[in-house]
């Protein structure tokens, strides 16, 4: 199992490491939903290290990726960033991502899980372009700043970047602790903060001096199991559960991030995609459940006695006080306030279907 | 070292004879194992109906954590008479006192037979040689 540079600092501060995607990270370091709570109220810091790094340049480097994932990254502004789906022929995911336009290249945060497997596709895809891509995981530390007091406990240790005028979805760089860091604000928990990535040696101290500058704001360190329930709060799509090769973006509701404009050219998964996009089966929502069991993946949903969908991410979630899930509905039952029951081994919970996000600071 | 008056099952229940009948609850281990050691992380506890007729190892109930639901399975067969429906509303119990309190369900058994399953000594043994 891989480690972060980090992995000391986890186990000191408590943390109970699992694998996760061939990495040993902490997930939890106490109980997950008051980490979940920490987040909302004050400010949480995630180590990101396992997330898969890549660097993409040469004169095709965004051409390249035009043809690999959803979004138009032509189209993307330097110093923005779009989330994108990389799709097989038939339009089901093999990964999503975050895409970050810079002045020559183009930059990419994948899954932990799904790197290798990304790289490879990535690699057998590249033909006749002109383009290099570079794996940056293993030489680079990723640290998530989020929350709320997030900008006030980044500042203290930022010089050279205006961090209060950096937007939603926006990076660029700047010196966080005396080190050349690539800043950006974005995040996969709902609220507002900050990813920031610089040379992986330098994490334990970069971690302290966060730790420390963030105390007084009541920062604490947040584990996978946190990140899980934020993210669902906040309707984002967790590769493995919303989508994976059985379930495509357009169904998975991440149209936003999908370019059928023809100036984006031909791209992987395009016509099975339009044609999903004409005749879509099914639809991802949330559900709410009043009752005391929590939804997981794979649970399915009843109207009556017919099936109409199943469940691919549930927790208990503090900020709405009720468990949720994020769940595909065959469109008919697919509407909002629709009451259906969830079965537990032929034992039935009242749910009502919602759109999603559940919470959002960052989407309202 | 655990309590020596019962005897425990490799999937972390434990079993206890209390006269004609026996009292089935889990393992501080498993407790441990679903919460991470936060016992706010339990989250419910489903426990069967009384005069279910249960075999041996059959499934009788499901403990949630906000990460994993555990099955909950009988050491040995026969009738449950009660069930501990206190853990429902106070899940710590599981924590603080899984051995006497954290009682999960009583049953009038098909046999007083305990072969097969494990004392504290081997449990213990089993527990360190599998993790």
């Amino acid at each position: 199992m891989k480690q972060t540079t980090l992995h000391e600092t986890h186990e000191r501060a408590g943390g109970k490491l699992i694998e996760f995607g061939g990495w040993h990270m902490p997930v939890q370091y106490g109980p997950i939903l008051d980490e979940v709570r920490c987040v909302r109220e004050r400010a949480g810091l995630f180590d990101l290290g396992h997330m898969g790094r890549v660097h993409f340049s040469g004169p095709d480097a965004v051409a390249f990726l035009d043809r690999l994932v959803t979004n138009y990254v032509a189209r993307i502004p330097v110093g923005a960033i779009r989330y994108a789906v990389l799709c097989r022929e038939d339009g089901n995911a093999l990964d999503d991502l975050l895409v970050y336009r810079e002045e020559d290249g183009v930059y990419a945060v994948i899954n932990a899980s799904n790197t290798q497997a990304d790289l490879e596709w990535m690699r057998s895809h590249v033909g006749d372009l002109d383009v290099v891509i570079e794996d940056r995981t293993e030489g680079t530390a990723m640290l998530a700043l989020q929350g709320p007091a997030s900008e006030t406990v980044l500042s203290k240790l930022t010089s050279d970047c205006d961090l209060a005028g950096l937007g939603y979805y926006r990076w660029t760089r700047g010196t966080v602790c005396g080190l050349d860091t690539h800043i950006s604000r974005t995040g996969y928990t709902g609220e507002d903060g900050f990813e920031l990535t610089f040379p992986c040696e330098e994490a334990p101290r970069v971690w302290a001096e966060l730790m420390e500058a963030g105390a007084s704001q009541g920062l604490q360190p947040i584990g996978l199991g946190a990140r899980d329930v934020l993210r669902l709060e906040a309707g984002m799509a967790l590769y493995g559960h919303e989508l994976d090769p059985d379930h495509n973006p357009v169904e998975a509701g991440v149209g936003f991030a999908i370019s059928f404009k023809e100036e984006k050219g031909d791209w992987i998964g395009r016509a099975a995609l339009a044609a999903v996009k004409a005749a879509p089966t099914k639809r991802l929502m949330g559900i709410t459940t009043p009752g005391p069991r929590v939804p997981r993946q794979g649970g399915k949903l009843f109207r009556g006695d017919a099936e109409v969908g199943y469940v691919c991410s549930g927790a208990p979630s503090p900020t709405t006080g009720t468990n949720i899930a994020s769940v595909y509905l065959q469109l008919d039952a697919a509407e909002a306030g629709a009451a259906l029951e969830l079965d537990f081994r032929g034992k039935r919970q009242p749910c009502t279907v919602q759109a999603l996000p559940f919470f959002s600071r960052t989407r309202k | 070292m655990r309590p020596d008056d019962r005897k425990y099952a490799p999937t972390h229940e434990w079993v206890k004879i209390d006269g004609d009948t026996m009292v089935i609850g889990i393992t501080d281990f498993a407790v441990q194992e679903l919460s991470n050691g936060n016992d706010s992380d339990l989250v419910y506890c489903d426990l069967p109906e009384v005069g279910r007729i249960l075999d041996k190892g059959e499934t009788f109930g499901e403990i949630e954590s906000v990460k994993a639901v555990s099955d909950l399975n009988t050491p040995v067969a026969g009738e449950i008479i009660e069930i501990n429906s206190s853990i429902e509303e106070h899940l710590e119990i599981l924590s603080t006192d899984p051995w006497n309190n954290g009682w999960m369900i009583r049953i009038k058994p098909t046999s007083k037979s305990l072969d097969g399953l494990m004392s504290a000594e081997d449990y213990e043994k089993h527990l360190a040689a599998a993790h």
